[in-house]
């Protein structure tokens, strides 16, 4: 009975929580929402005995989103509405909801079809984390090596495309200081 | 034990942690008080009852009986709930920790942990990382200047020493090969010399560096640096709503002391003639007395000094201290 209660109220703070995420036109209500959802999302994680998948959600999504108020906080001012400027509303809303209704369609297509089944069904007494690593490991080695390699590249241009100036500091750097500039850096 | 004796202990346990944390809370704040000003050659409260001890109280009333103001421009329903994600996930991330070994109270074992998940640390340093949407939230909500640039610190802040806080972390489970606390517990049960901190030095230093971070304590307390931006993401607040903010800070200090002696300093296992929930009590009160010490001793940080330190000091030091983990693991 429990479970059933705290299925049905994370069902309804999830969904409650992304629809203000698209319907507010505050940058803030959104991203916070958005935050908000992704964080319960994680509690469908605990309630199937998957407590690292869970755990994985709350730390992987704190810092995502935080990275976008960090955005939101350079483009917008977060105290008032956006006015978004888009010039055909129709065909924006039939293109995106479609999307978005073929991606449900692709991932609830599993429920009704009979042939599947878990290659990796659970092991007795092999943990959760365990049991991630065993299948990253195995059958998931290319992707995971591909991910990794991917990741690499992508810090490697972040930090060339960022670090051009990194030995000044910006914090000493005043306008017409160069006594003091100098300085700093030392 | 059926599943509603199992509820119905589970509730009695969250209320008693609760009641106790934030009480510890609240007078860690006069200790507080009292430790720096010791430190710096002053009395500190001496006026409230003896010694001061019902500073606190005072302290109490005055809050509770403040006007709750919330500034006019600001966004109100994010304005509001800022303080209460933080008094929140500061006590959801202490859920997961075991705080006593187990003991028998009128012949029934108890368990002194809310939520026996089996990947404990991560919970709690996730969650606790949750915790730092509060200064983020409330920065960004209350539409003051100074506020803003309390919570664009907040971001740089989480998203650095996130990192740190997970590497120097690695090391230790890896030893271990478990992520449950109480595993990590039992590792170092046969007495002082098989404390994880005499193999992990490095990663005890890192992990306590990066934990002043999160739970933003001087020297890194750049989030309401009161000398630049008057009082960063709590300028706007008064009240019980930045009472809040505090109750969380010091339950999240609580919590990492409780997580830095579990995972370096021999949790809970008994420690010579000491039995094992005294030791743990009195490693858990030297951490957070090391809290103040630290306050009392070293000057703040600019921010572009935080992220020198962060991305080019403990970054690679961590992952040094990883790799070579790992080799001697290996051999």
């Amino acid at each position: 009975m429990f479970e059933a209660i705290a299925f049905y109220l994370f069902s309804a703070v999830t969904i409650s929580m992304f629809i203000i995420t698209v319907m507010s036109k505050n940058a803030l209500y959104s991203m916070s929402a958005l935050a908000a959802g992704m964080i319960m999302i994680s509690g469908f994680f605990f309630l199937l005995d998957a407590d690292f998948l869970g755990v994985v959600q709350i730390i992987v999504y704190t810092g995502a989103v935080m990275a976008l108020y960090a955005f939101g906080m350079m483009f917008f001012d977060a105290t008032r509405d956006v006015k978004e400027n888009i010039r055909a509303p129709k065909l924006v809303f039939l293109l995106s909801g479609m999307t978005a209704l073929l991606l449900v369609l692709a991932f609830v297509a599993p429920i009704v079809s009979d042939h599947i089944q878990a290659l990796y069904p659970v092991v007795d007494g092999v943990e959760n984390p365990q049991a991630v690593g065993i299948v990253l490991f195995t059958k998931y080695l290319v992707p995971f090596e591909v991910a990794a390699v991917m990741l690499l590249v992508a810090m490697i241009a972040g930090i060339i495309l960022a670090g051009k100036k990194m030995d000044e500091s910006l914090t000493l750097k005043i306008d017409g200081d160069e006594e003091f500039q100098n300085k700093g850096s030392k | 034990m059926t599943l509603t004796e199992f509820v119905i202990a589970t509730i009695v346990k969250i209320l008693l942690v609760l009641g106790i944390v934030s009480a510890l809370a609240g007078f860690g704040t006069y200790l507080e008080r009292k430790v720096l000003a010791f430190m710096q050659r002053r009395l500190g409260p001496m006026h409230v009852g003896p010694y001061g001890l019902l500073q606190v109280l005072a302290d109490g009333i005055k809050l509770f009986t403040k006007e709750d103001f919330v500034p006019q421009n600001s966004i109100r329903p994010i304005f509001m709930i800022a303080p209460l994600i933080g008094a929140a996930s500061a006590f959801i991330a202490l859920a997961a920790v075991p705080l006593l070994p187990e003991f028998k109270i009128f012949g029934i074992t108890v368990h002194p942990i809310i939520a026996d998940v089996n990947v404990g640390i991560l919970f709690v340093l996730g969650v606790m990382a949750t915790g730092l949407y509060a200064p983020l939230l409330a920065g960004m909500a209350s539409s003051n200047k100074w506020g803003l640039l309390g919570a664009a610190r907040t971001v740089i802040q989480l998203l650095s020493y996130e990192v740190v806080t997970g590497l120097s972390v690695m090391a230790p489970l890896m030893l271990v090969g478990s992520l449950s606390l109480i595993d990590i517990n039992n590792y170092q049960a046969n007495g002082f010399k098989e404390w994880i901190i005499w193999q992990q030095p490095v990663a005890f230093v890192l992990f306590l560096i990066a934990g002043f971070a999160e739970t933003n304590r001087t020297p890194f307390d750049l989030l309401e640096h009161e000398a630049e931006i008057v009082s960063g993401f709590a300028t706007e607040y008064s009240g019980m709503r930045w009472g809040m903010f505090f109750i969380g800070e010091y339950t999240n200090m609580i919590t990492l002391a409780f997580l830095a002696s579990l995972v370096f300093l021999g949790g809970f296992n008994e420690w010579g003639f000491l039995p094992g929930g005294l030791a743990i009590i009195l490693k858990v009160s030297f951490l957070f007395f090391f809290f103040l010490w630290t306050r009392a001793a070293w000057p703040h940080v600019r921010p572009d000094q935080l992220m020198w330190l962060c991305w080019k000091v403990l970054l690679p030091l961590a992952v040094v201290n990883i790799v070579i983990t790992g080799l001697v693991l290996m051999m």
